[in-house]
């Protein structure tokens, strides 16, 4: 009943017209604990894929709790949370653009048939326009074309994107952009060659 | 089959000569590929092995039951994923070969799951079979079962899923497949919970992909796409697959099947 009822508001929202019709799913305790054991049962371990990766974090859980739209309190909690497990290295967080460019390109990373000695990538191309020769750019996110030309490249500014690339839940808690810093995925100098190119103004992405 | 068409794609690539026709090319290319699929070679494939003698019982499989009574082909593709009596179970396509394979050939679980993926050179026996049963129901609009208690809760567990956010990345299916319009690189990322988005992509699953030459299962589609959520592998013709199957396929009901189809 509850549910049913959330559920028709977030269908209202979204006819309402601001918002994307997106459709908004609230899982209920049981429904977590249920889909927790299904998942336990039916997976198999691959790789580096293993079962441990099926345990919910806070953030997971709160996202799946309320539609991805948890109320105010708890967002400005988590996300405060996820903020303070950021480590923000010292000094210019600006790397190489041109290894950051490869970065961005990659998709590897994480999947079992990811083998050990792979180098992980970070999938930016996947979402989001970067550099305007890659003609081939997904629209998950926003286009981060001009990025640092917008931006300008103050230390306010690198610490930004370091953050958002590092852990993108930090700043929306229920960002569909993963958390590839949290998550282990890229390490201190790749995302620091990601803000290379993101706010280098020799990067493409700037020119 | 594919030395020709490389040809005719360097050919056409060599006439057409500037980096910004090459996307148009590609995009003939698929077109001329499409136009001449080999799926019809992998129903025919499909079609010998149905009537194949096999296993320690050295039996067909013609007379599996895949919903519509023993050896009924016509139209039964397109009423999966269903409970079957016999099971007691929700099973899609691929779960029912499965247990045919046992019942009436008398091949282990094991032995008949070895190898369920193919690659280019070689594809899987489950692979033909799926293509031959599928273009049995061309024309069929989609049924898959919602009348038993185990068919809806195949569901309403598929729903769930769908919505469900885990591991390293986040993602839930929802995370790539649940908002209109959006896009992986080129690939554009269909909206599976919207019945207007699923209709066609029931319809025309299993199918052959262009891009890497082979012919895949719906298995095989949501087997990947737990690879590229960073997830663990889905155990073949799990219950939490067939959940999925359900949700998808029940999703697009009532669109008529026309595969295996043709994919990028
Ligand atoms: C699965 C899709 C996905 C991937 C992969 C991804 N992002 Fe994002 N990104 C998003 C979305 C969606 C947003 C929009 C904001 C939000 O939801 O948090 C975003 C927001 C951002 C922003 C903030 C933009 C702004 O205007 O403030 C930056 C910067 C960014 N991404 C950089 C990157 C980089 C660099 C990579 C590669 C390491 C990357 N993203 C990978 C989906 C993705
Ligand atoms: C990280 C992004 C991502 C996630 C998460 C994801 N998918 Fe996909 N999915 C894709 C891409 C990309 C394609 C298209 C692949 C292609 O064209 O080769 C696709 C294709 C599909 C298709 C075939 C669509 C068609 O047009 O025939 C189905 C069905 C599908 N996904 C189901 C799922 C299900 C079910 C889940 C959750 C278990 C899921 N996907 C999660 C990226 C994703």
């Amino acid at each position: 009943m509850k549910r049913a009822l959330k559920l028709g508001i977030a269908a209202l929202l979204a006819a309402c017209g601001s918002m994307p019709a997106v459709e908004h799913h609230f899982a209920s305790e049981a429904d977590l604990l249920e889909i927790q054991a299904v998942l336990k049962r039916d997976l198999r371990v691959r790789g580096s894929a293993t079962l441990a990766r099926l345990d919910a974090d806070a953030v997971q859980q709160a996202c799946n709790l309320n539609g991805n739209a948890p109320p105010e309190p708890l967002v400005k909690t988590l996300e405060a949370q996820q903020m303070a497990a950021i480590n923000f290295p010292a000094g210019s967080l600006i790397g190489d653009w041109k290894r950051g460019e490869s970065i961005a390109q990659s998709g590897r990373g994480m999947q079992w048939n990811d083998g050990p000695k792979d180098v992980a990538g970070g999938s930016c191309y996947n979402c989001h326009q970067l550099a305007p020769q890659e003609a081939s750019y997904g629209t998950l996110g926003p286009s981060l074309l001009g990025f640092g030309k917008l931006r300008g490249n103050s230390a306010e500014t690198q610490k930004y994107a370091y953050g958002r690339i590092y852990n993108s839940k930090a700043y929306n808690l229920c960002s569909q952009m993963p958390r590839l810093g949290h998550s282990g995925t890229l390490d201190e100098q790749q995302i620091k060659d990601l803000v290379a190119l993101l706010l280098d103004p020799d990067s493409p992405v700037n020119k | 089959m594919r030395a020709p068409i490389l040809f005719l794609l360097l050919i056409s690539l060599a006439n057409g000569g500037f980096a910004q026709d090459v996307k148009k090319e590609i995009e003939k290319y698929q077109q001329m590929v499409a136009d001449s699929s080999p799926v019809e070679l992998f129903e025919l494939q499909g079609e010998i092995l149905w009537a194949k003698r096999q296993g320690p019982n050295n039996a067909s499989l013609e007379q599996c039951d895949l919903g519509l009574g023993a050896g009924v082909l016509k139209g039964a593709y397109a009423q999966l994923p269903r409970w079957f009596k016999d099971a007691d179970r929700v099973m899609d396509l691929e779960a029912r070969l499965l247990h045919c394979m046992g019942t009436l050939q008398g091949r282990s679980r094991e032995e008949a799951s070895k190898r369920v993926f193919g690659n280019e050179d070689q594809p899987s026996e489950m692979e033909y079979l799926s293509a031959f049963v599928a273009s049995q129901s061309r024309g069929a609009a989609m049924a898959p079962g919602q009348a038993h208690a185990k068919e809806r809760a195949a569901y309403a567990l598929g729903q769930k899923l769908f919505f469900f956010r885990a591991g390293p990345w986040d993602f839930s299916c929802a995370s790539c497949h649940g908002e209109e319009g959006k896009r992986i690189r080129m690939q554009e990322l269909p909206v599976l919970s919207s019945p207007a988005a699923a209709r066609p992509v029931v319809a025309t699953w299993p199918a052959y992909r262009v891009s890497n030459s082979q012919f895949k299962t719906m298995q095989w589609r949501i087997n990947d796409c737990f690879r590229q959520m960073r997830m663990p592998e889905p155990a073949y013709t799990s219950d939490l697959t067939i959940a999925i199957a359900t949700y998808l396929t029940v999703n697009g009901k009532g669109e008529p099947y026309r595969g295996p189809g043709t994919k990028r």
